[in-house]
């Protein structure tokens, strides 16, 4: 056909760019395939079918009569969150005025800032709280403790960008007009900064939630305790009721907190 | 010379001032409740910091002979990983279809699918590794399910969101031109979310990564369960040597998946 559009011209640099990353992907799923161990037969036989008769089912009754000590302990989780993103939305701001490069100009500090957060970031909370169990003992506070340094990973890091984001000139005017550092800071950065951080930090609050509801597995406190108490006692009717009241509450959290932030911003 | 009537003591009116001292002290009373009952105040903080410092002198130096028992269990982690996205990934585009408004126009299915979405999420990963472990038994296999259902939730949501984002007129010229829905799918949606796709797909894989270091402690395979293990036997130098080693790796992946998600969206 003549009315044909012409081919793309394709660079020798992209091909090869693309080729890399096939072969890597290809790879990467040979390796994956050949090295997993996985049990098949063990995976269907009777045994797992029984299972699934015996445990499903239970899901679907769940324990009502337990309700007022899950409650009690799920209320216990959210002050866990509560006070660890509490903590955490304030140690944040340091380090986020830290890393913005429009803040600090020193590319050295900037760095260290977000190799911290960086670092931070890259354990599940889950993993601190082992460590801070090992530490303080296996209380609530120890809880407190792995949600606060979870959360200030992310939090120093959207905050950052926040401040990254915000305008300049009212600061460059002010600094025209004489104010000094700390005039600067209430009356240029902070009203500009202030809601975007509330609202992340609600956020925060929201996913701080759903990751204390499962620290007590590792004796963290909240309500995992007791999902570590019905499973190794295969009290399945209970882990369905716990797994309710997380389902009920963790959406009750998100609606409240989604308003609050859509009034915020 | 003539007074102005009305001459204003601050910057911002009355009653943003009352709301805001209102809500400050909600927030700060609801810190005095929940820190007190979870006995973390920040008193605890400065008793409890010597317990903290303490254990992380043991830590030190890490056990680098532990390094040749990690490296099965890590890549173990990888292994779940990669075939968990890439299942999450397969099952998860028709349910993204299904999920976005603009083309499931049927209202009952979209607002189920919603529905269904926003439960799976709420579930913590742990707890689903947890069921199926009690499922199917301890190993990989469990964790691979669990890790495929967390993800679906993840990606769908984002992925749906995406769909609905895009440019309609494509669409409505191929289905004005005679085009099938599949033909319309094929040649108007799938072009305008693939590069955003792919890099939802990456951004799974990572998160994947990270919780399937976690399934361990449930028994659902990977690296947790060393962590968790050597903690109980406290052979912290171990632990760090394992900590170490799961940040390295988060950060290596992390990164490769950022360059390529760069050169992508």
């Amino acid at each position: 056909m003549s009315n044909r559009i012409p081919p793309k011209p394709k660079s020798t640099a992209k091909v090869v760019k693309r080729l890399i990353i096939t072969i890597a992907v290809i790879a990467l799923y040979v390796w994956t395939i050949t090295s997993i161990n996985i049990d098949w037969g063990k995976i269907f036989s009777q045994r797992t079918i029984d299972n699934f008769g015996r445990i499903i089912p239970k899901f679907f009754d769940p324990a009502f009569e337990e309700t007022g000590t899950i409650l009690i302990k799920m209320i216990e989780t959210i002050f866990i969150a509560y006070t660890g993103s509490l903590a955490a939305a304030i140690i944040a701001v340091p380090l986020a005025f830290l890393c913005a490069t429009n803040m600090v100009r020193n590319k050295f500090l900037n760095t260290i800032g977000m190799w911290i957060l960086g670092a931070v970031r890259a354990f599940p909370e889950i993993i601190l709280a082992i460590i801070f169990v090992a530490a303080v003992g296996p209380n609530p506070f120890a809880g407190v403790l792995a949600i606060a340094i979870g959360s200030t990973g992310m939090l120093g890091k959207l905050y950052s960008e926040v401040i990254e984001g915000i305008d300049m000139n009212i600061i460059e005017a002010m600094e025209a007009s004489g104010a000094n550092k700390l005039q600067i800071l209430f009356y240029g950065i902070m009203p500009q900064v202030l809601p975007e951080f509330l609202s992340y930090a609600i956020y925060r609050f929201e996913i701080d939630v759903r990751a204390s509801s499962v620290l007590g597995i590792v004796g963290a406190g909240g309500i995992g305790t007791l999902i570590k108490f019905a499973y190794s006692n295969r009290n399945w009717d209970e882990v369905g009721m716990i797994l309710l009241i997380i389902i009920i509450t963790v959406t009750i959290i998100d609606q409240i907190s989604g308003y609050v932030r859509r009034r915020l911003v | 010379m003539n007074k102005p009537d009305f001459i204003p003591n601050s910057l911002y009116p009355a009653k943003t001032k009352r709301t805001l001292s209102l809500s400050f002290i909600v927030v700060l009373g609801f810190y005095l409740v929940t820190s007190i009952t979870t006995e973390s105040f920040i008193i605890n903080f400065f008793l409890k910091i010597s317990n903290v410092t303490d254990l992380v002198e043991r830590f030190f130096p890490p056990d680098w002979s532990y390094i040749s028992i990690i490296y099965p269990k890590l890549f173990e982690t990888i292994h779940m990983a990669v075939i968990a996205t890439t299942v999450a990934v397969i099952i998860s585009i028709p349910f993204s279809l299904l999920a976005a408004s603009n083309i499931t126009t049927n209202k009952w299915i979209y607002n189920f699918m919603r529905m269904l979405l926003n439960i799976i999420r709420t579930i913590p990963d742990i707890i689903l590794a947890v069921v199926f472990v009690a499922l199917f038994g301890i190993g990989a296999f469990s964790g691979i399910i669990a890790l495929i259902i967390f993800a679906i939730g993840i990606l769908v949501k984002l992925m749906s969101e995406i769909i609905e984002a895009i440019d309609m007129n494509p669409s409505e010229a191929i289905k004005a031109s005679g085009g099938n829905s599949l033909q319309t799918i094929w040649f108007a949606v799938v072009p305008q979310v693939l590069p955003q796709f792919i890099s939802f797909s990456l951004y799974v894989f990572e998160i994947n990564i990270r919780a399937s270091v976690v399934l361990g402690l449930v028994g659902a395979g990977g690296i947790g369960q060393l962590i968790n293990q050597r903690i109980n036997f406290m052979d912290y130098q171990a632990v760090l040597t394992t900590v170490l080693v799961i940040f390295a790796v988060v950060v290596v992946i992390d990164w490769i998946s950022g360059k390529l998600r760069e050169g992508l969206v």
